[in-house]
C-alpha cells in the first residue's frame, strides 16, 4: 500500500464531501417551512425576525448562502446550531466518542460470536448444534434490526429486566468523565463498576447493530471453514495426529479468513449507519440521536453538521477496508 | 400455474398479501371502535383474556384509551399504500435508469454506476431523515424515502441483467434486422427481465412495511393517522404498564415481511425452470 495510493483516495473524498454538503444544502432550502418561525416565541415583532434571519445569513440568496458556508467551512467553521445556541463543530465532536463506542461494541460482538458460531458449528457439524447455527442465522437475517431493537427491549427489559433500555449512563455519575470515550476512559482508569454500568447500557443496543452483522460472518465463514477443511493439508495435520481444536483454529482458520474480511467490510458500514436508527430506539445520546432532534427542529447548521461528519466517517471507514484487504490478501497489493 | 398453487412459500406470502388488502379495504368496517377516539375510562385496558380486559376492547387501549385492534387494522391502510407505491415507483425508477445505463453504456452507465455507489455508501436512514427535515412529516416524505432507499437495489441487478443479455443472439439479431433502440428495450429485454423485476418487488415490499413503520415510528409519517410504527412509537413509552401493546404491529410487521419474501422466494422457486428441477 503506497502512500501515492492514500493519498490519491484521500483526495477523492473531497468531492465527494462536496457532493455531499451541496445535496444537502439544497434539499434542506429548497423547500417552504422557517426555522426562524419556529424557533421565536409569539410576542416576537417582525423586527425581531428579521434581526435573526440576517444573524443567521438567512436573508441572503440561496447560492450566496452556499458560498458564505462553503467559506466558513474551509476554515473549520460549522455555523452555530439554531435550536440549541451553540458551535455545530463543538456539538458534534462532543457526541460522536458515544457513537464510536457503541460502533465498536457492536463490531467487537458481532466478531466474536459470528467467529464462534462458525466455529462451533464447523467442530460440531452434522450434530444438532451445526443446526441450531443455522437456524438462529435464518432468524437473524430475516428480522430488520428495527424490529430487533424492540425484541430486544420486550425481551430483556420487560419480561426479564436485565438491561436498562434507555440512555448511556445514569448523567449523575457523567460528570466524573474527563473525555467523552466513557468506556474507554473508564477501562483505562480501571473503574470497572463504571465500565459495567455502561456496558450494561450499550448491551441491547450494540446487540440489536450485531445481529445481522453475526448471521454474516457466522454463514460466510462457516462456509468458507468447510471448503478449507477438505484440502489435503487438513488431512496431513490429522495424520500427525493434530487435535481438532487445533487444526480448526491454527490451520483451517487462517485460510478460511479472506472471504470473512471482504464481506464483512461493507456490512461494517452498513452497521456504522444503522446507529443513527438505535440510538433513537434507545435514547443513546450519539450524533445519530443528535440528528433527529435537529431534524425535528429544523435545525440546518446542525443537520449539515452531523451529515457531514457522518459522511467523512464513512469516506474514511471505506478507505481502512480497503486498506485492510490489501494487508491480508497480497495479491491486492499492486 | 400449477406450480404456484403448489408451492406453500406461494400460497402463506399470498394469503398473507391478500389478508393485508382484504383488511385495509374493509378497515372502517372491520375496527370495532374508531381508531382515533380516546377515552378516559378506559386507559391501558389489558387485551381480552387476561385479567381485568374488556370483552369490547379484544387486544386492549393505549394510554389514551383508543383501541389497540382498531388502530391496528386501520394502521394496515397506509402500510399498504407505502408498500404498493413505495415498491412500484422504486421499481419503475430503478428498472428504467438499470435498463438505459445497461443497454446504452457510454457516459450514462457511468453517470447512473456512480450515482448508485453514492446512494449505497450512505446509510439509507440518514437519506430518509434529511429528507423529512426538508419535507417535512407525511406519507409522501415516507413514500419518497421508500423510493430513495430502494431504486438502487433494482438499478444494480436490471443493469447487470442487461449488461448479459444484450450480447445475447435474440438481440444482436433483432439489431442486426434493424430494430429501433426503443422497440429492442421494451419488446425484447423488457419481457426478459420481468420474472427477475417481480421476485424484486416482492423484496421491495417488505422492505417499504418495514420503512413505513420506522418512520411513523420516528413521527415522520402524518400524524392524524393510525400507523403500526406510531403504535410502536406510543408503546415503547409506556412499556413498564402494558408490554402487550408493543407485540401486536410487531408481530404484524414480522409476518408480513417473512409473509413478501416467501411470496417473491415462491414465484422464483415456481417460475424458474432451472430451480424446479
Amino acid at each position: 500500500m503506497s502512500p501515492a495510493f492514500l493519498l490519491r483516495r484521500l483526495l477523492l473524498a473531497v468531492p465527494t464531501l462536496f457532493g455531499v454538503a451541496v445535496v444537502v444544502f439544497v434539499l434542506l432550502r429548497i423547500v417552504p417551512g422557517d426555522p426562524i418561525a419556529m424557533m421565536v416565541p409569539g410576542e416576537a415583532t417582525p423586527e425581531d425576525i428579521a434581526r435573526l434571519r440576517e444573524s443567521y445569513g438567512l436573508d441572503k440568496s440561496i447560492p450566496m448562502q452556499f458560498v458564505i458556508y462553503l467559506d466558513h467551512l474551509v476554515r473549520g467553521d460549522f455555523g452555530v446550531s439554531i435550536s440549541l445556541k451553540q458551535d455545530v463543530l463543538t456539538l458534534v465532536l462532543g457526541r460522536l466518542p458515544a457513537t464510536l463506542e457503541l460502533a465498536l461494541v457492536a463490531i467487537t460482538l458481532s466478531v466474536t460470536c459470528g467467529f464462534t458460531l462458525a466455529l462451533a458449528s464447523t467442530y460440531w457439524r452434522g450434530t444438532w448444534i451445526e443446526s441450531g447455527v443455522d437456524a438462529i442465522n435464518s432468524i437473524a437475517l430475516a428480522i430488520p434490526e428495527f424490529l430487533w431493537a424492540m425484541l430486544l427491549i420486550l425481551a430483556f427489559a420487560v419480561l426479564m429486566p436485565l438491561f436498562p433500555i434507555s440512555g448511556r449512563i445514569d448523567p449523575m455519575r457523567a460528570t466524573a468523565f474527563a473525555t467523552q470515550f466513557y468506556l474507554v476512559e473508564s477501562l483505562v482508569r480501571g473503574q470497572f463498576g463504571l465500565a459495567r454500568e455502561l456496558l450494561g447500557h450499550l448491551a441491547l443496543p450494540a446487540l440489536a447493530l450485531a445481529l445481522p452483522l453475526i448471521a454474516v460472518i457466522a454463514r460466510v465463514l462457516k462456509s468458507s471453514l468447510q471448503e478449507v477443511m477438505v484440502q489435503d493439508y487438513i488431512l496431513l495435520a490429522r495424520i500427525k495426529g493434530f487435535s481438532n481444536l487445533r487444526i480448526l483454529t491454527r490451520e483451517a482458520l487462517p485460510n478460511a479468513l479472506l472471504p470473512t474480511i471482504t464481506l464483512t467490510g461493507v456490512h461494517f458500514i452498513f452497521l456504522v449507519g444503522g446507529t443513527v436508527l438505535v440510538e433513537l430506539i434507545f435514547a443513546y445520546p450519539g450524533i445519530g440521536n443528535m440528528l433527529f432532534g435537529a431534524a425535528s427542529n429544523r435545525d440546518l447548521p446542525l443537520i449539515q453538521g452531523v451529515t457531514l461528519v457522518f459522511a467523512l466517517l464513512f469516506i474514511l471507514l471505506n478507505i481502512a477496508i480497503e486498506l485492510s484487504y490489501a494487508l491480508v490478501n497480497p495479491r491486492l497489493r499492486h | 400455474m400449477r406450480a404456484l398453487l403448489r408451492n406453500p412459500k406461494f400460497l402463506f406470502g399470498a394469503f398473507v398479501l391478500l389478508a393485508l388488502v382484504f383488511v385495509a379495504a374493509f378497515a372502517p368496517w372491520l375496527a370495532p371502535h374508531d381508531p382515533m377516539a380516546q377515552s378516559l375510562l378506559n386507559q391501558l385496558l389489558p387485551p381480552r383474556w387476561a385479567k381485568g380486559g374488556d370483552p369490547s376492547f379484544l387486544l386492549g387501549t393505549d394510554t389514551l384509551g383508543r383501541d389497540l385492534l382498531s388502530r391496528m387494522i386501520h394502521g394496515t391502510r397506509p402500510a399498504l399504500l407505502v408498500m404498493i407505491a413505495g415498491a412500484t415507483l422504486s421499481g419503475l425508477a430503478g428498472v428504467v435508469l438499470g435498463m438505459l445505463a445497461g443497454f446504452f453504456g457510454g457516459w450514462l452507465d457511468t453517470l447512473v454506476s456512480r450515482t448508485v455507489d453514492t446512494f449505497m455508501s450512505f446509510p439509507p436512514m440518514l437519506l430518509a431523515i434529511v429528507l423529512a427535515a426538508a419535507m417535512g412529516p407525511g406519507l409522501g416524505t415516507v413514500v419518497i424515502s421508500v423510493v430513495l432507499i430502494g431504486w438502487t437495489r433494482f438499478c444494480r441487478v436490471v443493469r447487470g441483467e442487461v449488461l448479459a443479455l444484450r450480447e445475447q443472439e435474440f438481440v444482436t439479431s433483432a439489431r442486426t434486422i434493424g430494430v429501433s433502440r426503443s422497440r429492442i428495450l421494451f419488446h425484447e429485454l423488457l419481457p426478459n427481465l420481468l420474472p427477475l423485476v417481480i421476485v424484486l418487488l416482492g423484496l421491495e415490499m417488505g422492505r417499504a412495511i418495514v420503512v413505513e413503520a420506522i418512520m411513523s415510528f420516528i413521527g415522520f409519517s402524518s400524524s392524524g393517522l393510525a400507523t403500526w410504527g406510531s403504535i410502536i412509537a406510543d408503546a415503547r413509552s409506556y412499556i413498564n404498564q402494558a408490554w402487550w401493546a408493543m407485540t401486536y404491529p410487531i408481530v404484524a410487521i414480522i409476518v408480513m415481511v417473512l409473509g413478501l419474501n416467501a411470496l417473491g422466494d415462491g414465484l422464483r422457486q415456481a417460475t424458474d425452470p432451472v430451480l424446479q428441477r
